[in-house]
């Protein structure tokens, strides 16, 4: 290990030593001072995305690292700081529910940052070993998040199913991986993809072990066979972690997603296709289908959350430059929407009550008209009504889908599309034509209203401006 | 060479049916038992393969460490065997039925792709040591993965901390450090009082 390998790996150094000083720093701050833990935790994201911006890698420019365990490329830089703003936003947005519901602990920060670090880890993976050291890092921290009211029966019940099926999905993803280990004797993915394309590895082993890598990746997905865990999950779990759940690990798992099944085992790509076709169609007809007769906006959230996951697999079908920036870019776009729809959510949330109801958006527009149409601006970006972000997300998957000659499954993702227009829309209705059930005004801190104006505008300005954050993916595969 | 055979499947055996054996009997105490024996024989399986170091870890950190905390839970928690019995049958057909058809799947892919065998690996010199090996590849070329698992056991550590620790305002404990600083005033009281002599 050489100074310019650990400089290679300097934004994650860099955090993990500032989680540390979080988690160390949060013993002695008292409890009226919490704050101090919050804005600590917001300058080490702001630092760290400093840094990956000044160290980003040029389009094409590959190194590897740490006898060829770590790769730093243009597409795990961009996907990072992605993540770093996104974490901060979804850090100023559960200040304010936490103070409310008196969770305001530590843990939730310091937890939060060893998950960004296991999903910067995992971006930055070129050996099946850090890819599923990552994964664990990330799923680990997770399972705490889920369970961190400790006094919700709802939560510990989530906290518990999560863990279970987490550690199945994990078990597999881990077997598959063996199979192949045992197949190309090797772990870096470079050296298993050179394996594959020269016909080294017998055909039985390889078949098995993609299948098994396939099912562990739409488990942390959550795409249908393999969603029961997440309305459950988003239900169960505090607003605030549902939150960071539906946002950061989704980018985690599309960055594992194309570390294994593009830089691993693109030669077997004929044979992994086939079944992110299956996978892809399914999740977007019953995502998009059982959404519609929820009456609980977590659980109607967490249903629209597998219909995109559909729409994220799509991109990922021709194995093109063109299609990983598609995914890539839907799922940064979803991640930010996600975001700013549970926003709105925590914005409702009283103390001691959490806003869970549809019924609770009702007349939304006159409680505070302002953030109603923030709200208005993210729903049609998910629902994908142009000059939205959103529609620019679906027409470029699509796109990709079409250009891996798969016709019939972009009807599915049009028609699927419109269905699920239907359940956004009714949100919005809820908030404009109905009368509130409680006259009172909303309101929330200033730095909760600054972040989510902002996340409500950049529905509009990414729309518009959709080029800039288009080219930016595409350069990310050159 | 029969005789590494014959122990193949004799472990093999053993290790499959210990499996099966932890998801099937009631009791708890023997399923711990039994999983026990399963990872005994899988220690065997790595043993005739040579991987001596492996082997005696699996032993000594699962069977030795690992499944003694596991049989102290398993104890404490005092896990009622009915209650964990009840809705097997309900649910038994349709777990069958799932256990069937994922058989005679894996048995056609099997069968009509066939199944080539691996060769055993060829034995290393008597001057080959696993032990060291493994320390010089996990401190070199495996660095990076065992700092990140370093940070696994952290955050395990964290969590478990988080989700167990409860501050208890109610319940006494001593402070030394307050004990050492007391003052004559806080624990000694003068009273005034008449002496009995005077009233008489």
């Amino acid at each position: 290990m050489t100074i310019a390998e650990l400089q290679l790996a300097l934004p994650e150094i860099f955090v993990l030593s500032m989680t540390c000083v979080v988690l160390l720093a949060d013993l002695f701050i008292s409890e009226e001072r919490r704050g101090l833990t919050h804005t600590l935790a917001v300058i080490t994201l702001a630092f760290a995305a400093i840094l990956s911006l000044r160290l980003m890698m040029a389009p094409g420019e590959v190194v590897y690292a740490f006898s060829d365990t770590f790769v730093r490329d243009r597409f795990g830089d961009v996907l990072k700081v992605f993540c770093y703003l996104i974490l901060i936003g979804v850090f100023v947005y559960a200040k304010h529910y936490l103070r409310q519901f008196g969770l305001f602990k530590g843990e939730f920060y310091t937890l939060s940052l060893f998950a960004l670090l296991g999903t910067m880890v995992l971006i930055s993976a070129n050996s099946l070993l850090t890819v599923y050291l990552g994964l664990e890092l990330l799923t680990l921290s997770s399972y705490a998040l889920v369970a961190l009211d400790r006094n919700s029966l709802q939560g510990s019940e989530a906290a518990m199913k999560y863990f279970v099926l987490g550690s199945m999905a994990s078990g597999m993803l881990l077997f598959g991986m063996s199979l192949i280990f045992g197949a190309t004797g090797s772990l870096a993915l470079t050296d298993i993809s050179a394996a594959l394309s020269a016909g080294v590895g017998e055909e039985m082993l390889l078949a098995f072990g993609l299948v098994f890598m396939v099912l562990g990746i739409a488990f942390k997905f959550g795409a249908v066979p393999l969603h029961m865990w997440i309305p459950d999950v988003y239900h169960g779990a505090p607003l605030p972690i549902t939150l960071f759940l539906s946002s950061v690990p989704k980018l985690a798992a599309v960055a594992l997603a194309i570390r294994l099944l593009d830089n691993g085992m693109v030669a077997l790509h004929g044979d992994w296709q086939g079944m992110l076709v299956v996978l892809a169609a399914l999740s977007m007809i019953l995502g998009n289908v059982v959404a519609i007769a929820q009456t609980n906006i977590k659980r109607m959230l967490a249903y629209s959350t597998i219909a995109h996951v559909g729409f994220i697999l799509l991109g990922l079908l021709p194995a093109t430059p063109e299609g990983y920036a598609a995914a890539m870019f839907y799922t940064i776009v979803y991640a930010i929407m996600s975001a700013g729809a549970f926003a709105v959510l925590i914005l409702l949330s009283t103390s001691g009550a959490e806003a869970e109801n549809l019924d609770d958006l009702k007349g939304l527009a006159k409680r505070n008209p302002w953030h109603a149409l923030m709200m208005l601006m993210i729903m049609f970006s998910l629902a994908g009504i142009p000059v939205f972000v959103g529609f620019f997300a679906k027409w470029q998957v699509i796109a990709a889908a079409l250009s891996a000659g798969l016709t019939w499954l972009s009807i599915i993702a049009v028609v699927t599309a419109v269905i699920g227009a239907f359940y956004y829309l009714r949100v919005v209705k809820l908030m404009y034509f109905d009368e509130p059930e409680d006259a009172e005004p909303v309101t929330a801190p200033v730095d909760f209203r600054a972040v989510l104006t902002v996340n409500g505008v950049a529905m509009l300005a990414l729309g518009i401006f959709s080029g800039g954050l288009i080219s930016l993916c595409v350069s990310s595969f050159v | 060479m029969p005789i590494i055979e014959i122990l193949f499947y004799l472990f093999s055996g053993v290790l499959v049916l210990s499996a099966l054996s932890v998801i099937t009997v009631g009791n708890p105490i023997h399923a711990a038992l039994f999983l026990i024996l399963s990872f005994f024989s899988a220690a065997c399986i790595w043993m005739l393969l040579q991987a001596e170091f492996l082997a005696i870890t699996l032993v000594l950190v699962y069977v030795g460490a690992v499944m003694v905390l596991f049989l102290f839970v398993v104890m404490m928690l005092d896990v009622h065997v009915a209650s964990v019995r009840e809705g097997f049958a309900r649910y038994l057909p349709a777990g069958v039925l799932v256990a069937l058809a994922m058989a005679v799947q894996l048995f056609l892919v099997i069968w009509t792709r066939g199944m080539e065998t691996m060769p055993m690996p060829a034995g290393e010199g008597d001057e080959y040591s696993h032990t060291s090996m493994i320390g010089e590849l996990l401190y070199s070329e495996y660095l990076y993965a065992f700092e990140i698992a370093a940070v696994v056991l952290l955050v395990a550590i964290i969590a478990a901390i988080a989700l167990t620790h409860r501050r208890r305002p109610e319940t006494k404990h001593q402070d030394p450090a307050r004990q050492v600083r007391v003052k004559r005033d806080e624990r000694l009281r003068v009273v005034k009082m008449k002496s009995e002599g005077e009233e008489a």
